[in-house]
């Protein structure tokens, strides 16, 4: 239906007015999608530098020529800061939702269209000014994603922390701003706009997963952008939330009032963990639907599955503290957050336990976005497993800020989410284009992808058994056991462009599959959900995932088929 | 002869583990040299087998269900009840992460809810942009009051210690952290500007150094040699060279280092 419309006002509107200045969700979605490409391509490249620097730190680099240290620090936090925020976060909680939320609800549109696109310009803004960040006198922040004050309260502690740092600061509050709308939207959205019959117990598990994370973002982007705009205030206005008394930084006293250093910490904490859950609860939701089509069987334990997504959403509220274990927050409340972390293993092992259970009860279709699927699982698994490692205090004192845990994040978080992002694509690409993308080029794309992404952070463990800090630069001074790393460094290195590489594949594919791709004709997956509709339903009756039907020549009912052929 | 705290000693013994010589060191980390290293080199290496034989086991499933052809063993696979496909393994994870947070929180107290005894020996460490010193507070016990504004690194007060105050004339500054062996030590970890992370990898330790706190991490040092000290949180351009060495020697050994720079500092 939208792809008819679309194409009969495509001559009568002019392009600017359907694909730039839009509040058509179809369009921002891809809007979404353009802007999170351009955002990964540099993320990507940003990543490569600092691998390529990290084996060979004495050679000069092509287009950047010899990174200084402080070029090295500023390459890890706008790879990080574009990495979470504008792939990580954009993707899975705007631009899919803008794909697929109202027709997998059954809406007509969104609850508040002209917002939504507000939030996607917003965004867009965002992103300039963050890479502006590069071209000013010093550079890019040097302080990490996370920007712990004082270094990223005062503008002489390093290069970058002057403009850089403020540009940072008003980039990501522009995106907090941009987040809660898209997320306002959303949630009044699948509120209020389902379609009749559309019931909790009939909501697609990628719906579910939208309405944690829409609630997750409302919660802790609010306290990311108060903390950012303490932070300009400590920076301009002569406040001292976050510097404490005496502060010497660089031969001058800075600190006037009694901040404290610790009080970031908690703000930011208190969004960057819940960060984590926004960014792979959809990747969760569609795994089970994903899993439940290509198997052809319903997903088993839909409430359990359902209340899962929710109480990890909850329990990523509480766990914030484990990030702090060793920051010189009271020993006590350290204990506490150990048990809140060990206690979100739970449900989480809930859902992998029944994807485990779903792959062998059926025959899978073993298609490019199922494959996807399954690397999502395989790095959820392997990421989560370090998990129960990190969130014991102990532990965690000796592994925290040391390559295991950039290990543990780039499987559970960054490989996981992005491999999710893939099957959606491959999955919900005949929506943007009515064709399929090519399996062969997929399939290709994801063997080598997952085995160069295994190649580059599993390694990564090791390393940080050893002890390897992260933000280091280079491997010298009085830790000489880290020469022996050497070799190691250089297998990632190499995953690495590997990994880099393989994604040339899948954008070949995406240019090729959108002009001359196979047309996908209505509901190519066989899916029972709503977005493969024709036509907006206006009273459904099933449930999302009632596959396995052995009886007809169908072995599955849509949700928008009438109540009366199967009763 | 210097005993440590009884009650600390208690709680590290009744962490239980499984002994086994396998499992006793990780073979990618440093060698240990701290008294609660050996059960917490054991608490990782027990953690790591279960959680890797885990992965194994997943991908193994992984494999098995991507293998897998024709539609006939669907409906028998199909069969099997969700309580032993879902319910009964849960349970065990959940009997797991239950061990996981009950060894976790016994071991977590024993080395930080208790304060140190107190005949452990004091030394002071504070980091400044990019840099470690060590402070030994002198034969008075006691540390001198430090002034921000005092700070003069090129003249000789890197710390900012105030002349003013009698307690400070003898305290010693370092920047390697010299230290006897068999002794338990409490650090005073303070930082002058930004925060910083005092990681040491052979005595498995690490915290932060936060600018306007005084935090305290104390442990008992087992084996003489050297080890390295790193700077665990960014900390600017400097951070990657922002490291020290710590050095642990016989306990007469150390006294001669300290008598020396005691000396050195009352003339």
């Amino acid at each position: 239906m939208k792809q008819a419309r679309t194409a009969a006002s495509d001559t009568e509107r002019g392009f600017l007015r359907r694909w730039i200045f839009t509040a058509d969700h179809h369009a921002i979605a891809v809007q979404y999608f353009l802007l999170a490409l351009a955002a990964v391509a540099v993320g990507t490249l940003l990543s490569l530098l600092m691998r390529v620097h990290r084996v060979w730190p004495d050679t000069p680099l092509p287009f950047f020529g010899l990174v200084k240290p402080e070029d090295y620090l500023a390459l890890v936090t706008m790879h990080g800061t574009l990495m979470i925020f504008f792939v990580l976060t954009v993707v899975p909680q705007s631009a899919f939702p803008n794909l697929v939320l109202t027709r997998q609800i059954g809406a007509s549109q969104m609850a508040f269209p002209r917002l939504n696109a507000a939030a996607f310009w917003i965004t867009a803004a965002s992103l300039l000014v963050l890479l502006s960040a590069f071209f000013v006198p010093g550079g890019a922040p040097i302080s990490g994603w996370a920007n712990y004050p004082p270094l990223s309260a005062v503008p002489a502690a390093g290069p970058g922390q002057a403009t850089g740092m403020d540009l940072w600061l008003v980039s990501i509050g522009l995106f907090c701003i941009a987040a809660i709308l898209a997320a306002v939207n959303f949630l009044v959205t699948i509120l209020t706009e389902r379609c009749a019959g559309m019931t909790w117990s009939r909501l697609p598990l990628t719906v579910w997963s939208w309405l944690v994370t829409s609630i997750l973002t409302l919660l802790a982007f609010s306290v990311l952008i108060a903390a950012v705009v303490l932070l300009l205030c400590d920076r301009h206005f002569g406040t001292s939330f976050f510097v404490p008394m005496g502060d010497f930084v660089n031969g001058r006293v800075v600190g006037h009032g009694d901040g404290s250093p610790l009080l970031w910490l908690h703000l930011f904490w208190f969004f960057g963990h819940p960060e984590v859950y926004i960014s792979i609860l959809p990747g969760m939701g569609l795994a089970s639907s994903l899993i439940a089509n290509f198997t052809r069987r319903p997903v088993p334990g839909y409430r359990l599955m359902a209340s899962a997504l929710v109480l990890i959403g909850l329990l990523g509220l509480m766990v914030w503290g484990h990030h702090m274990f060793v920051s010189g927050m009271n020993p006590y409340a350290g204990a506490a957050f150990a048990l809140t972390t060990m206690a979100i293993a739970v449900p989480s092992s809930a859902e992998v336990l029944t994807w485990l259970a779903m792959l062998f009860r059926g025959r899978m279709q073993r298609t490019t976005s199922m494959l996807f699927m399954l690397g999502f699982l395989s790095f959820f698994i392997a990421g989560g497993l370090s998990g129960p490692i990190l969130a014991q205090p102990d532990l965690d004192g000796y592994l925290h800020n040391t390559f295991f845990v950039v290990a543990h994040f780039h499987l559970v978080m960054a490989m996981a989410g992005v491999f999710s992002i893939f099957a959606g694509i491959y999955y919900w690409f005949p929506l943007m284009t009515g064709r399929l993308m090519n399996e062969t080029l997929g399939k290709a794309h994801f063997w080598i992808s997952l085995i160069a992404a295994y190649g580059t952070f599993f390694p990564m463990h090791f390393a940080g058994l050893a002890g390897e800090p992260r933000h280091y630069e280079r491997l010298t001074g009085p830790a000489h056991s880290f020469a022996a790393l050497l070799p190691l460094e250089r297998g990632i290195t190499c995953a690495a462009l590997l990994l880099a590489a393989a994604q040339l594949i899948f954008l070949w594919n995406l240019l090729q599959s959108a002009r001359r791709g196979r047309p996908a004709g209505a509901n190519p997956w066989k899916a029972t959900t709503l977005e493969w509709a024709p036509a907006r339903a206006a009273r459904i009756t099933h449930g999302p995932y009632e596959y396995g039907f052995r009886s007809s020549e169908s072995d599955f009912i849509s949700q928008w088929e009438a109540e009366a052929e199967w009763e | 002869m210097f005993p440590v705290c009884p009650h600390r000693n208690a709680l590290i013994s009744s962490v239980s583990l499984p002994h086994s010589a396998i499992l006793a060191a990780v073979p990618w980390m440093p060698g240990n040299g701290a008294l609660h290293g050996a059960i917490f080199d054991r608490l990782m290496g027990w953690n790591l087998a279960i959680l890797l034989a885990l992965f194994l086991l997943a991908h193994l499933l992984l494999i098995a269900a991507l293998l897998r052809r024709g539609a006939a063993s669907a409906s028998s696979a199909a069969k099997i009840p969700s309580l032993l496909t879902k319910w009964l393994p849960l349970a065990g994870l959940c009997v797991l992460y239950v061990w996981m947070a009950v060894t976790a929180e016994r071991l977590w107290a024993a080395d930080r809810f208790a304060g140190p005894a107190p005949a452990s020996m004091q030394v002071e460490v504070t980091g400044v942009q990019f840099q470690w010193y060590f402070r030994y507070p002198g034969q008075d016990a006691a540390f001198g009051a430090t002034r921000p504004r005092l700070i003069d690194a090129a003249g000789g007060n890197p710390l900012g210690i105030d002349p003013a105050d009698p307690r400070g004339h003898d305290d010693v500054i370092s920047s390697v952290l010299e230290l006897p062996a068999g002794r338990e030590v409490d650090l005073r970890l303070r930082s002058q500007d930004v925060i910083h992370g005092l990681f040491i990898p052979g005595m498995r330790l690490k915290q932060n150094a936060v600018p306007g706190m005084v935090l305290h991490v104390h442990f008992t040092l087992q084996q003489p040699g050297s080890y390295a000290i790193l700077c665990s949180q960014v900390c600017g351009m400097g951070h990657a060279r922002m490291q020290a060495t710590l050095r642990v020697v016989p306990p007469a050994e150390f006294d001669r280092w300290l008598s020396t720079r005691e000396h050195a500092v009352s003339r």
